[in-house]
């Protein structure tokens, strides 16, 4: 077998709060470098050329599909993945008495809007955006927000309306704290 | 024991994998990593129909990370999803028969290196004429795509007759002919098919798989790769989605655990999303003919129904698709007299199967625009014309099939009610319309697809010591749910929290055989297993806590995690300590249950397809602007009822109904699988951007209705709803646009280009033109149950096996 030549970029991603130290060929995706080198197997693919909005992560708080995203171009900034949407860090957690999904994960697990769940973990990371954004988005905002991301198995109505329950919830906690 | 009310089954538990598909932990089939994985990349044709001259692989063996190279000689066995069309090959032999054929194989140590190393296989091809249309492949015999088949490139001509329809013509009033066309479409799941196959060093292979019929794979996989079933293990991932399009099995499943064996390493396979349009399997496009005797009350007559089914290059489901265009017409309303003519030709381009519904849209499609004309000719509203010919219950068809319970007419019901439909149709302003359309489906098929007296599923449960309860099935979570349909019938039975329950799906080393999750079988098979299987349980510890506490067996009732006295209910013990009770008295406590369809009254060839123990009815409105300036069609809102027969759990069931709400729109007014015939057959959009499915701009407000008409041969009375709901949109889209319009659309997808060429059209109608003229064989004709028929043929061939 002919020996494989692979030169590989150096760098440190902050993902899901943690600092992490990776090495992986430069022309990877982002997808491809959370999935392949850092085993996070949370975001998946269904088209790896910015269709289907699948591959969805949040980029400094903002909705970006990782298969658009060099890896390369990810240094500094702050990545979260569906493995980091849990309601607590995981530090706080332990403190906590125990890991939490967050309301959305919650919300869909509860509601039906996973069905195979699939594209799940890219919808569920643009709900969070636009629930940061907008904790009170109405029906047309999800909508919209949503637009980007295909599904194939829920026609979408348990996905609103698991986005709306969690943003209840949440606002809830936020008028208790 | 007593009957007692239900407890776990009737509620929206949630799903029991629901948490982990929500933190991304849920492993799909591309997300396992072995140490030392290798990864494959598949060769396949740029050419839709030629003889392979030669495949040369010395460059890409010589591809640096490369560590095997595989061609069609090192798999030459056919195979195939059905007995009767082994036409695959995992790798093709001799001859490519359409674009994306997979014709060669490489295993390098990534992606990359595999890339380019499938880049440097050359084949050269001797091409042959290419055959891109049913009409081609009627008029051009030779060159065969296929060396079997009826005829020519025609593979497969059903003809059969149930009492003298020409009879049942002379005997209407009004007899409607009309010829409508449904195009091909794919399943589009938003996951890719991805296949990891292992040799482990003592020989024994294992292939993970997205599959939706593990059964099925593993049968190819040993007749394949030539080694005993036993030797090979394959584990159905949960599947990113799959509606059809995971049921057959792969050749990509296949060269993967080859290149195992030779490499001695894991070899993953992913598809790229334009393979994946490629390998489809999806909705035939399907040409119909229909022909409708009635009288002035809406009675049918007669009805004589043709379809021409464009299979693409491979066998695939496709005899049984073609089966499925002319099985269900019987089962809505009443036909007295039923003739169906079916022809499927091959044709250069990605094979034709199951999708969501299985041969049975298109002409239920069809059916229900003829529904919605012959209303009109009369002067009945749609509504009422259905509801005055429904099938009666517990009935037999003119084609002998079994019907059960039936809530059509609730369904119908209660979706006028509420769509205000008596206010809306013939009333709404112009450019505004509503429409109306019912189906129906099957619970399962009646036969298995390779003949054999076994049961269709098994269930087996191991009960622990402390409590919990494993269940072990052969079926696979596609996203419809079965792990959970699967956890609360056993803890229904049982009297245990289903969250107590393990669920081990989908393992051919550990589960017992279930046939796959496809034609809506798992819930109603599955189902009736597992109570078996848990009533056997649930015997052994009824009978060791009976001893114990000395309460008579009649008086023990098993729910809330307890055992205990219904005269007396604090006199009991714990579950946990029921089956420690029962462990000590019968040893080890594990049970096993299964089920087998009832048989069929048919007996004529072709009547394997159709009968099923129970049938899903439902009625749909809906209601939409079409704009004459623009042809753009609007869906505001769709109301739809589904006879479930029961909810087993209610939210899942409106998921799988709301689902199929939102395939049937996309089939109705965008997706369409198509092929450029003068570049080769080349697929015109194979991305997902280009073939346009609905997004959550299009999907409209859903008001979904379950009507409960429980079913004597369904688990708890269920029926199914991963399919059925699908069905009756694709129709009321099309009779919405002519209340809209007064513009007959008889052709899907419903463009706005169609519209316009509709409404610009003499006739005011656009669809096509004819049904060819196809020389048919002599129908096997079968008296209907009321002329005195016993299911057995007056003429024409019995019911053998698959394989006759």
């Amino acid at each position: 077998m002919k020996k494989l030549k692979r030169g590989k970029v150096h760098l440190a991603l902050d993902v899901n709060g943690e600092v992490q130290e990776v090495a992986f060929a430069p022309h990877k995706t982002l997808l491809e470098v959370l999935r392949e080198d850092l085993r996070l197997t949370g975001t998946k693919h269904g088209c790896e050329l910015g269709e289907c909005g699948t591959c969805t992560v949040l980029l400094d708080a903002r909705p970006e599909l990782s298969c658009l995203v060099l890896g390369l171009e990810c240094g500094g900034r702050k990545i979260v993945t569906v493995e980091g949407l849990q309601d607590l860090p995981a530090e706080a957690s332990a403190k906590a008495g125990g890991a939490r999904p967050h309301p959305l994960q919650q919300a869909f697990a509860e509601l039906g809007a996973a069905q195979c769940g699939y594209c799940t973990p890219g919808i569920l990371c643009a709900a969070k955006a636009l629930l940061e954004e907008k904790p009170r988005a109405s029906r047309d905002e999800i909508r919209e927000a949503l637009s980007g991301n295909l599904c194939r198995c829920t026609g979408y109505l348990k996905i609103y309306e698991a986005v709306e329950l969690a943003a209840r919830r949440m606002s809830d906690e936020t008028k208790k704290a | 024991m007593r009957q007692k009310k239900l407890n776990v089954v009737g509620t929206s538990v949630r799903k029991i994998d629901g948490l982990s598909k929500c933190a991304g932990v849920t492993l799909f089939a591309d997300d396992i990593v072995l140490p030392r994985m290798l990864f494959c990349k598949i060769h396949r044709a740029p050419v839709p129909h030629a003889r392979i001259k030669r495949v040369d692989t010395s460059k890409a063996s010589k591809s640096p990370g490369v560590l095997a190279v595989l061609t069609g000689r090192d798999l030459p066995v056919p195979f195939g999803i059905l007995p009767v069309s082994q036409d695959e090959h995992a790798l093709c032999l001799d001859k490519v028969r359409f674009v994306g054929d997979p014709v060669a194989a490489v295993a390098a140590l990534d992606e990359d290196a595999a890339f380019d190393a499938m880049n440097a296989i050359e084949v050269e091809y001797e091409p042959l004429a290419g055959i891109f249309s049913p009409e081609d492949a009627l008029a051009t015999p030779e060159p065969r795509i296929h060396d079997y088949g009826d005829e020519g490139n025609v593979h497969k001509k059903v003809a059969l007759e149930f009492g003298d329809v020409e009879r049942g013509f002379r005997e209407a009033d009004e007899v409607l002919e009309d010829v409508y066309f449904y195009q091909g479409n794919t399943h589009l799941p938003m996951e890719q098919h991805a296949a990891v196959g292992w040799v482990d060093p003592d020989g024994k292979v294992v292939v993970w798989s997205s599959t939706q019929t593990p059964h099925y794979v593993h049968r190819a996989l040993a007749k394949v790769l030539g080694m005993p079933p036993a030797r090979i293990r394959v584990i159905a991932c949960p599947n990113g989605g799959g509606f059809g399009g995971k049921s057959d099995p792969f050749g990509h499943e296949i060269v993967v655990a080859k290149l195992a064996l030779l490499t001695g390493r894991p070899v993953k396979v992913c598809l790229t999303r334009e393979e994946v349009f490629y390998c489809h399997r999806g909705r035939h496009p399907v040409l119909m003919r229909v022909k409708a005797g009635v009288r002035k009350d809406g009675a049918l007559t007669a009805l004589h129904f043709q379809s021409l089914l464009d299979g693409g290059a491979y066998g695939s489901y496709g005899v049984a698709s073609t089966y499925y265009t002319g099985a269900l017409q019987t089962v809505t309303y009443e036909v007295p007299r039923y003739k169906f003519d079916g022809v499927r030709v091959f044709t250069n381009k990605p094979p034709c199967g199951p999708k969501r519904g299985h041969g049975t849209p298109q002409p239920r499609y069809a059916l229900e625009i003829h529904m919605d004309k012959i209303a009109e000719r009369l002067s009945i509203d749609p509504a009422e014309l259905r509801l005055a010919h429904l099938v009666p219950p517990n009935s037999l068809t003119a084609n002998y099939l079994r019907v059960g319970s039936i809530g059509l007419r609730a369904c119908i019901e209660k979706v006028v009610e509420a769509s205000g439909w008596k206010g809306k149709f013939r009333k709404l302003p112009r450019g505004r319309g509503a429409g109306l359309a019912c189906s129906s489906y099957l619970c399962g098929a009646g036969l298995p697809i390779y003949w054999n007296a076994m049961p269709h599923t098994g269930v087996q449960l191991k009960l622990d010591r402390g409590g919990g309860v494993c269940v072990f099935c052969g079926e696979i979570d596609i996203g419809q749910g079965s792990d959970t349909v699967l956890a609360q019938t056993v803890a229904e039975v049982l009297g245990v929290d289903p969250y107590d329950i393990r669920v081990v799906y989908g393992d051919t080393d550990l589960t017992p055989v279930d046939l796959g999750s496809y034609s809506s079988r798992v819930t109603l098979m599955m189902g009736n297993a597992a109570i078996e299987a848990a009533e056997r349980a649930k015997e052994l510890l009824a009978k060791a806590v009976s001893e114990k506490l000395k309460v008579p067996l009649t008086r023990l009732d098993f729910a809330g995690g307890r055992v205990f006295d219904v005269e007396n209910p604090e006199t009991g013990v714990a579950f946990a300590e029921a089956v420690v009770l029962a462990e000590a008295k019968f040893g080890t406590i594990g049970t096993v249950g299964s089920y087998t369809p009832p048989a069929s009254a048919a007996k004529f060839k072709g009547s394997g397809v159709g009968p099923s123990p129970a049938y899903s009815y439902t009625a749909s409105v809906v209601e939409l602007s079409a704009d004459p300036e623009t042809g753009l069609i609007t869906v505001h809102k769709i109301w739809i009822a589904h006879d479930v027969g029961r909810a087993i759990n209610p939210v899942l069931v409106v998921g799988q109904v709301e689902g199929g709400v939102y395939m049937g729109l996309g089939e109705a007014l965008m997706e369409e699988q198509v092929f450029r015939a003068n570049r080769n057959g080349v697929h015109k959009i194979p991305s997902m951007l280009e073939y346009k499915s609905p997004t959550t701009m299009e999907m409209p407000d859903v008001e979904t209705i379950l009507v409960e008409d429980p079913d004597p041969n369904g688990p708890f009375g269920a029926k199914e709803a991963g399919q059925g709901p699908l069905l009756p949109v694709v129709p009321a889209v099309a009779n919405a646009l002519y209340d809209a319009l007064r513009v007959r659309v008889d052709e899907v997808p419903i463009t706005p280009e169609k519209v316009l060429k509709a409404l610009r059209s003499k006739d005011r109608r656009f669809g096509p033109k004819g049904y060819p003229s196809i020389p048919m064989p002599d129908p096997i004709r079968v008296k209907p149950p009321w002329e005195g028929g016993t299911g057995a043929p007056e003429t024409g061939e019995y019911l053998r096996t698959w394989t006759s």
